[in-house]
């Protein structure tokens, strides 16, 4: 689901094939070894901080150079970003965005902070992953597809929220104004960036 | 005299040759000069559609100058306006003002399907929120293709419509 | 601070209340619609309703592989295309694992810059039309074809330029590309800085924009938005040299900061980048590696490894621009998922109209750096 924190090795280019009647040599593959994995040491300190206040509430999925990432259940989220916006000051969001895994039966809300104020902070980004659980036959807004809204944390959520809403279904409960943004008043499909709606002709 | 000539029998005779005559001293002549009117001052509504609507405004600017046809820019209220400039893709929100814009608008109207979107849903065709095309909700006059078109298609397209304008009859009732 | 109440604050309307639609059809109102209801002449809360140019493109590009998604991952905003390409083609390389050669970095630089001014002067433009200033519609309107002739000379393209493809850039530059270059971006500065005496100076502009629409520091960084409007509220953020991406490391870049945080300041900010803009081509025309290879080719159909996520951001000319792709080992992504500056502006308009007199609407609205189509995507 994510990767883990050392880069991919790349592949070594096949070598080149000599122009004579002799088979050509088999391209050499460069296994991907095991480095010792080496986390950046300030990231490294942002997740400790996360991880020794809430144990085992939430999974630090990777801690790459400036993006640290942290899954936490529905429960825990508000308590976790009102942790991050008061102790390690991130201001705003810049951007969230939700994934849909169907075989899971799970929709995925990425929510992704930033922080203008502190300086330190000024190339982090922290990205928070809450999962929501997904019905075969939705009912945006009055099924069991709801998740905590965090608009009373971080504002600037709001329009994004609204946007999920209307092309996941994932209602935000807490948020005062759970309607269409983006699509036409009358659409009455189902939220089309789902796996199971697909493009016509697809 | 005139009364021996003009006979019960042949009165409509009479009458039809008097309106060639007329027609040809007077409605052609008034035709062309109403059409002239039209094709120097085609007022196009400020309807800005999606991205095509950016070489609209590059043909509006000093370099390629649309205005020397008497196309004016950014025009205020659309109830004196005759040419409506479809710039781009039509998504299904869209769709209903668009045929409002139009119906609002007073005879004699034209309109421009600017971009491949305007004219098939182009670069979109298979997005669940674009109409395939615009001329299922407005009757167009000049497809005008590219995406975007150059400022000096779209202009060739508009001397298309004012070559159309020409051939058309200038006034729609006897 | 006080609190907004989204959507329209008064749902039971009175009699002195009107509801206006600034509607897509309006000279000053862009792609989108803006109902505000008024009392008098006074705007008391205001609903944004994007959406009219939503096309589905994080939809379609669930459906094409990394390379056939840059046409129309260009088009939300179709002037400044290498902008909007950008965060995607260094989030794909990310995943590919692939490193770009020297020069290809320089080119993307050159173009991301000459592309910045190319959307900003269209933005003055539309700003012009918005006040009713003729010459500041047609003054902008007209330089901008200097840098949209080298656009043409370097990519082929008047607007919408693919040219920047995981990779590297498609092709090389040009022979004689750099003097054609300096000599037109020479010209362009000696153009736009005669824009301060028509402009800047003016003294209608100034009674029209000074003190309306001002967005505090605190309220700048508590509604999360980005770009010129931030650098207007007094925050001295700029990806350009925060989070340095290919060159931008090397150069040597000076943000421009001004602390009113009102309409006017919001208008002249990217007047003052579009100057930067000019010096950082011409430095990385100076420190361009002269020769060397500008892409790496890819095997058709490439796929990532396995399941990776990557977030990468670049400053565009609204602000700055960031990208998530999702990628499961397949040649086309999971999830692809734009965060675009003007729908993060876009939260600031309900803020900012909130007692305005409806004469302001345009100044404000559009001072906000605001693209409609990108918005929408």
């Amino acid at each position: 689901m994510s990767s883990d924190s050392e880069k991919p090795a790349t592949d070594a280019k096949p070598a080149e094939k000599p122009v004579t009647t002799k088979p050509a040599a088999k391209p050499v593959v460069k296994k991907p070894e095991e480095i010792p994995v080496e986390l950046p040491v300030f990231e490294k300190g942002l997740s400790d901080k996360i991880a020794e206040k809430f144990d085992d509430k939430i999974e630090i999925a990777f801690v790459k150079e400036d993006r640290v990432r942290i899954n936490v259940s529905r429960e825990n989220v508000l308590e976790v970003a009102e942790f991050i916006r008061d102790e390690l000051n991130f201001d705003h969001v810049e951007s969230v965005s939700g994934v849909d895994y169907p075989q899971e039966k799970e929709i995925e809300v990425v929510y992704h902070l930033g922080s203008y104020s502190d300086s330190s902070l000024a190339r982090q980004i922290l990205v928070l992953a809450t999962r929501a659980q997904r019905e075969e036959d939705p009912i945006p807004g009055s099924d069991s597809t709801k998740l905590p809204s965090l608009r009373n944390i971080f504002y600037s959520v709001e329009f994004h929220e609204r946007e999920i809403f209307e092309m996941f279904g994932v209602f935000f409960e807490g948020h005062p104004d759970n309607r269409r943004l983006l699509l036409p008043e009358d659409w009455a499909d189902l939220p089309p960036l789902r796996k199971d709606f697909a493009l016509k002709g697809r | 005299m005139l009364k021996d000539l003009v006979t019960p029998e042949n009165a409509n005779v009479f009458v039809g040759k008097l309106g060639d005559i007329l027609e040809k001293a007077i409605d052609k002549p008034l035709g062309y000069a109403i059409n002239w009117g039209r094709i120097w001052s085609l007022w196009p509504v400020h309807i800005e559609t999606a991205c095509c609507s950016v070489e609209f405004g590059a043909a509006s600017s000093p370099r390629y100058d649309v205005e020397r046809f008497g196309i004016i820019e950014a025009f205020g209220s659309l109830r004196q306006c005759d040419l409506v400039v479809v710039q781009g893709t039509i998504t299904r929100k869209m769709a209903p003002r668009l045929r409002l814009v139009y119906d609002q608008m007073p005879e004699p109207k034209y309109v421009i399907a600017m971009g491949a979107c305007a004219i098939t849903g182009g670069l979109y065709f298979d997005s669940y929120n674009v109409l395939p095309g615009i001329d299922g909700i407005i009757p167009v006059d000049v497809y005008v293709p590219g995406c975007p078109p150059r400022p000096e298609t779209l202009i060739q397209g508009c001397m298309l419509l004012q070559e159309k304008i020409k051939r058309m009859k200038a006034r729609k009732f006897v | 601070m006080t609190e907004i109440m989204p959507g329209l604050a008064l749902q039971k309307v009175d009699e002195r209340i009107m509801t206006l639609n600034v509607g897509p059809q309006h000279p000053g109102s862009g792609h989108m619609r803006i109902v505000v209801q008024i009392d008098g002449d006074y705007i008391v809360a205001c609903d944004p309703d994007p959406g009219y140019v939503h096309r589905g493109e994080e939809k379609m590009a669930e459906y094409r592989n990394y390379i056939l998604n840059i046409p129309h991952l260009e088009r939300p905003v179709i002037h400044d295309s290498c902008n909007v390409l950008y965060p995607y083609v260094l989030g794909v390389e990310e995943i590919l694992g692939i490193e770009v050669p020297e020069r290809a970095k320089y080119v993307r630089v050159i173009a991301s810059e000459l592309n910045r001014c190319i959307y900003i002067m269209y933005w003055l433009a539309i700003y012009g039309i918005f006040l009713g200033h003729s010459t500041m519609f047609m003054w902008p309107a007209g330089d901008r074809e200097f840098l949209i002739d080298l656009m043409e000379k370097m990519t082929g393209a008047r607007v919408t330029h693919a040219h920047f493809v995981p990779g590297g850039v498609r092709n090389d530059l040009p022979p004689n590309f750099e003097d054609v270059c300096l000599r037109q971006v020479n010209y362009f500065e000696k153009r736009i800085k005669e824009y301060s005496a028509v402009f800047y100076d003016n003294p209608i502009l100034i009674a029209r924009t000074r003190d309306t629409g001002v967005l505090s520091r605190q309220d700048a960084i508590r509604l999360g938005t980005t770009g010129s409007v931030l650098r207007a509220s007094g925050i001295d953020y700029d990806l350009r040299k925060k989070e340095p991406y290919d060159a931008y490391d090397e150069l040597d870049i000076h943000t421009n900061v001004m602390k009113e945080g009102d309409s006017y300041a919001r208008s002249k900010i990217p007047w003052l980048d579009m100057l930067e803009s000019c010096n950082i081509i011409r430095q990385a025309l100076q420190k361009m590696p002269k020769s060397g290879s500008v892409r790496v080719k890819l095997k058709p159909n490439p796929k990532g490894k396995g399941d990776q996520t990557v977030y990468k951001r670049v400053e565009s000319g609204r602000g700055s621009l960031g990208c998530y792709v999702v990628s499961d080992g397949k040649p086309e992504p999971y999830r692809l998922k734009l965060s675009v500056p003007s729908f993060r502006n876009l939260i600031a308009l309900p803020y900012l109209l909130k007692g305005e007199k409806l004469g302001n609407m345009p100044s404000v609205y559009w001072s906000l750096n605001y693209w409609p189509v990108e918005a929408d995507r």
